[in-house]
């Protein structure tokens, strides 16, 4: 009765993995060629170049006030640099609001540099005095790498931003009903081969958050997170969320909070 | 001189291994830009790579290797070797950068 | 023995039951949140083809941003007025043709543009069909997020209530399924009819190799 059973069993068995289609062999090797290419060129991630960069920047004096950035507050202290970017976003007591990386970036660009914030917000990305963010960007986020995420709702102003972000991300609007949840709320989803993270859980929230800023090789440039948030939105035929609106920094709230525990990859190298 | 660039040089049983980053668009010439212009050709053309004045690397580059290029070699070599990496490109302009292996 | 067992596994059940009964009752539609309005309003400008308008929601898309209520049972009444209103608005071919070109159809399934903000307003705009759908088995490029559509025709026989069902479902998959993920290719203009007789092709024409 036993053998018969496990003969039945394994028969199944074999008979279900012949007729797997070919296509879904195709489609995994296609993925994990994919994966093996990434760690080819993973040492040699041009955001190097922008983190650079983005050094001489943080200590060459700019703006009408002839200031360097080294007395920015990122969070843990004036001219704290090394493991701020992991706990951002956060309420600042200064500004009496929740910042990310980018805004809280352009407020010390005016107070320390007397540089006009609304020239950066106007800026299109990869020109002009968005090039000097990006670089000083990827200059923060490299001295995170490594680092537990790590952000607080704590304060009244983060569990609001936090909330109002989590709404946000289930927001469906324009002409193909897209929100964020339409691609980044289910496991084992893709578009075409892309992978697509779950950012409503832990696990798939860090694949996101940990990995942006990256330096995205079918652009050959270097994208901030508001960049790639931008042209998420664009790809969901919404308007254009203005850099560094409440809307990028809720959502970014949500994302970096959902993704608490896991580790900062960034500088990351994208396709 | 153009952008900076990134070398980083690690010695491991007599071999070393070299690790260079590249600024530079490498525009291959074929490309048209949103108005249907040809964007013109601007790619490195030559890399010399010297050990301790010695050449150790000697490439021509050009429009197939696609933007911000990594190179990355290796020769019979020593901790303290003093690496010299230069570049020049089709518009004559041209980068040097040094390190020393680690 | 086996008696004090059957007696835990019913306490267990018993308490499963009565869990989710109370959590479905819980389930509320979202209220409306003035402040997260205003910060929707404030956040982006228009720009290109897209305009403000495309942040005012219509009521399936109200619905739908409610995931947790929308998949809720309480939620089943209004599922089913959201699918009846996009019913509703579907319009059958005016040349009273299903059934177009495949190989066009194969173009728009594979081309993935239009209607951003940097696209042209008159810009021919893809379906984007490969992103989501396997389609074509020759085409392994495809994502998973819909449902394989390969052998759609041979599957399904090409009787005319298939041919309308699939006419109705591009032009608005939300008469059938009110929290589709699939755009509303018709309801939105984003297909016209000729291209979206074209896909119809793609599925339903026998020689089309989604069919081979």
């Amino acid at each position: 009765m036993q053998r018969k059973l496990t003969l039945g069993l394994a028969t199944g068995l074999v008979v279900t993995l012949l007729t797997m289609t070919s296509s879904v062999f195709a489609q995994k090797s296609a993925t994990d060629d994919i994966a093996k290419y990434r760690e080819m060129i993973a040492d040699g991630n041009p955001s190097e170049l922008y983190e650079a960069a983005g050094e001489d920047l943080w200590k060459k004096p700019a703006g009408p006030k002839n200031a360097t950035l080294e007395k920015c507050d990122l969070g843990l202290g004036a001219g704290v640099v090394k493991g701020a970017a992991a706990q951002l976003p956060r309420y600042f007591k200064d500004t009496n609001k929740v910042q990310d990386l980018e805004s809280r970036l352009m407020t010390c660009m005016q107070v320390l540099q007397g540089r006009d914030p609304q020239e950066m917000i106007d800026a299109v990305f990869q020109k002009g005095p968005k090039k000097d963010m990006e670089a000083i960007v990827a200059y923060v986020v490299t001295l995170s790498k490594g680092d537990k995420i790590k952000v607080s709702t704590a304060h009244p102003k983060e569990k609001e931003m936090y909330d109002l972000g989590k709404r946000a991300f289930f927001f469906q609007g324009g002409p193909m009903d897209f929100s964020c949840a339409s691609c980044h709320a289910e496991n084992g989803k893709r578009i075409r081969l892309q992978d697509l993270p779950n950012i409503t859980e832990q696990k798939g929230a860090a694949m996101g958050w940990g990995y942006w800023p990256a330096y995205r090789v079918s652009s050959g440039q270097f994208w901030t997170m508001q960049q790639r948030l931008n042209d998420c939105y664009r790809q969901q035929r919404f308007p254009f969320p203005i850099y560094g609106s409440d809307v990028t920094i809720a959502l970014s709230m949500y994302m970096a909070k959902t993704a608490n525990g896991g580790t900062v990859e960034t500088p990351g190298l994208k396709r | 001189m153009a952008d900076p660039m990134r070398v980083r040089a690690a010695e491991n049983g007599g071999t070393v291994d070299v690790k260079i980053l590249m600024k530079h668009d490498m525009e291959s010439g074929q490309r048209k830009d949103a108005a249907g212009k040809t964007i013109p050709q601007w790619f490195i053309s030559t890399i010399n790579v010297k050990a301790n004045g010695k050449d150790v690397f000697n490439g021509q580059f050009g429009p197939a290797v696609s933007k911000d290029p990594f190179l990355n070699f290796k020769y019979k070599g020593a901790k303290g070797d003093k690496i010299t990496v230069t570049w020049i490109d089709n518009k004559a302009d041209k980068r040097t950068d040094e390190a020393t292996v680690s | 023995m086996k008696k004090t067992n059957i007696k835990k596994l019913l306490a267990i059940t018993g308490f499963i039951l009565t869990s989710s009964l109370i959590h479905n009752a819980a389930v509320a539609q979202q209220k409306n949140d003035p402040k997260f309005n205003k910060m929707i309003q404030d956040s982006f400008r228009a720009e290109g083809i897209a305009g403000l308008d495309r942040i005012d929601q219509d009521a399936t898309q109200k619905f739908c941003s409610d995931t947790q209520f929308a998949n809720s049972k309480k939620g089943e009444a209004m599922r089913v007025k959201i699918q009846k209103i996009n019913m509703d608005t579907i319009k059958q071919p005016s040349d009273g043709n299903y059934i177009g070109d495949w190989k066009a159809g194969e173009r728009i399934a594979q081309s993935g543009r239009g209607a951003t903000w940097t696209d042209k307003a008159d810009a021919a705009v893809g379906g984007g069909c490969y992103n989501c759908h396997a389609i074509d088995p020759k085409e392994i490029s495809h994502g998973n997020i819909g449902p394989s559509l390969s052998g759609y025709g041979k599957l399904r026989g090409y009787s005319q209530e298939i041919i309308t069902y699939t006419w109705n479902r591009i032009n608005n998959s939300k008469a059938y399924n009110a929290c589709s993920n699939m755009p509303r290719f018709g309801h939105f203009k984003l297909l016209n009819e000729k291209q979206m007789q074209d896909v119809m092709a793609l599925l339903l024409d026998p020689e089309s190799p989604v069919n081979k």
